[in-house]
């Protein structure tokens, strides 16, 4: 796995280098991967701090979207009036974009990080409700009668039998979540703040330090994969009777 | 020991699957339900099971004892149900996990139960662990588990190989001896094997005809001439369901 991770992150940079010589871009249009790699031990400090106050918006922001998300799910499939009027409304949300309601969160949440933080919760939200609630809904039936047979109560069912059987249909949505939460946060601070790696990002392109852009960029990239493929790890983890398959087929 | 005396009307739509439909079991006998898919037998099964809803649904199921069946009811289907997150033996004490009320003596007895399967030392293992026939194993062995005075087998062993189902019909006939038992299925030769008394289930609204009583004691071998005469009777009846009618 890791071997995997090494030998295609050499063959992305060979890729970059070949486009540089091929197009003879100019290195503020496309910095070749050296004066990157230079760009980020030279501002190491720097980046680091962003990407640090970055980090902290999206797992922030992931575990209180997965937190409301499960909640919310929970309610759906409990409460009837909150499935029938709730459901709904929370669907049609769906058609406005995050992106569109970041200056509004600007506005009542402030530069700071909570504007950030309530920007990956927003994106991840969705994903991780549906996943749950789909996964929680669709309990096969012959478990369902089985346990209304052996007595089982709400709580019981929920506890062995539909939860556990959730689990996959959550995991798709938390992979999901972890691949998206980044763009909330890195949108957040691109329509205002001082601080993050999406700040220093756009600070870096109106100063055409392009090669800081690039080294923030790849410190992101590196963090959104690290944080995907933990999650990835976990769920797998966790839903072990599943992984075992994984394993047949790959 | 309970008997129980059944009647069920039941239609989805205009379509009348069961019209004034009656059935006895007979305390301590497995009684076979034998019919085509489609033929109404496992509808028949979750009504006494109380899974269908009561507005398709109209009839009652009576024990002995003049009280309702629920709670009294073990389960076994065509798959074996296992949950995959939960090892073996809390799979045979699922009844009791999910009541709340396990004891140490609930795992002592999934012990016994998974030596009386010939499943030994499989306590700790997990269901993917096991292949399709032990698996149905352990789903006969938690059947046995809830110790419930009706048990409803809804196709137990239609999902396995040929010899793997000999050998869990016999088994399965040896550990339900005695114990009220509906058992529902398409096989033949299951039902030759396992059953005390044979209805074949046919037509709409479905009918039985007079119950075929094949020779000797279950779980019988099938190489005996004698089964072969009640195989010969039952194959007539379930391809000239004309004969039923009449019968019945």
């Amino acid at each position: 796995m890791l071997r995997r991770f090494v030998v295609i992150f050499a063959v992305l940079i060979i890729l970059w280098q070949l486009v540089v010589w091929l197009t003879q871009a100019p290195a503020f249009i496309l910095p070749p991967p050296y004066d990157v790699g230079h760009a980020l031990i030279r501002y190491f400090e720097e980046i680091m701090f962003h990407a640090g106050v970055t980090m902290v918006e999206i797992v922030l922001g992931l575990f209180l979207g997965c937190a409301i998300g499960a909640m919310s799910a929970w309610a759906i499939l409990r409460f009837r009036p909150v499935r029938s009027w709730f459901l709904p409304v929370l669907v049609a949300s769906q058609a406005l974009p995050v992106f569109a309601i970041a200056p509004v969160l600007m506005l009542w949440l402030g530069f700071g990080m909570g504007s950030k933080i309530a920007m990956a919760t927003l994106i991840i939200y969705f994903p991780v409700t549906a996943a749950l609630y789909d996964g929680l809904r669709n309990t096969d039936s012959g478990w369902i009668n089985l346990a209304r047979i052996m007595g089982a109560s709400n709580h019981t069912a929920l506890k062995y039998i539909r939860l556990p059987a959730a689990l996959p249909s959550l995991g798709s949505g938390l992979r999901i979540a972890a691949a998206i939460a980044p763009i909330g946060a890195v949108v957040g601070e691109w329509v205002g703040s001082s601080t993050g790696l999406g700040y220093l990002m756009l600070h870096a392109n109106a100063r055409t330090q392009v090669d800081l852009m690039f080294a923030a960029l790849l410190v992101l990239a590196a963090f959104a994969i690290f944080l995907y493929f933990g999650i990835d790890y976990l769920v797998k983890r966790t839903v072990f009777w599943q992984s075992e398959t994984n394993l047949e087929t790959t | 020991m309970t008997s129980v005396a059944l009647k069920l009307s039941l239609s989805y739509g205009k379509e009348c699957i069961f019209e004034d439909f009656s059935l006895e079991l007979e305390s301590g006998k497995m009684v076979c339900l034998l019919g085509k898919s489609g033929s109404g037998k496992s509808t028949l099964l979750h009504f006494i099971a109380g899974l269908l809803p009561s507005n398709i649904a109209r009839g009652s199921v009576v024990a002995d004892d003049k009280l309702p069946l629920g709670g009294r009811i073990a389960w076994m289907a065509q798959q074996d149900l296992l949950l995959p997150w939960l090892k073996i033996i809390d799979n045979i004490n699922l009844g009791s996990l999910l009541r709340g009320n396990r004891t140490k003596q609930d795992r002592e007895n999934a012990r016994q139960l998974l030596k009386d399967v010939e499943l030994e030392g499989v306590e700790n293992r997990y269901p993917h662990e096991l292949s399709g026939g032990m698996r149905q194993r352990v789903a006969l062995a938690r059947t046995l588990a809830e110790q419930r005075p009706v048990n409803l087998l809804d196709e137990p062993f239609s999902g396995l190989d040929a010899s793997t189902r000999y050998q869990l019909q016999g088994l399965a006939s040896r550990l339900l001896a005695n114990r009220t038992t509906l058992l529902v299925t398409h096989d033949p030769l299951e039902a030759l094997r396992m059953a005390d008394q044979i209805f074949v289930l046919d037509g709409r609204p479905a009918q039985v005809a007079s119950p075929v009583t094949p020779p000797g004691v279950p779980p019988r071998q099938l190489a005996d001439s004698r089964v072969g005469e009640s195989y010969t009777q039952l194959m007539h009846q379930l391809n000239h369901p004309e004969v039923n009618q009449h019968a019945a």
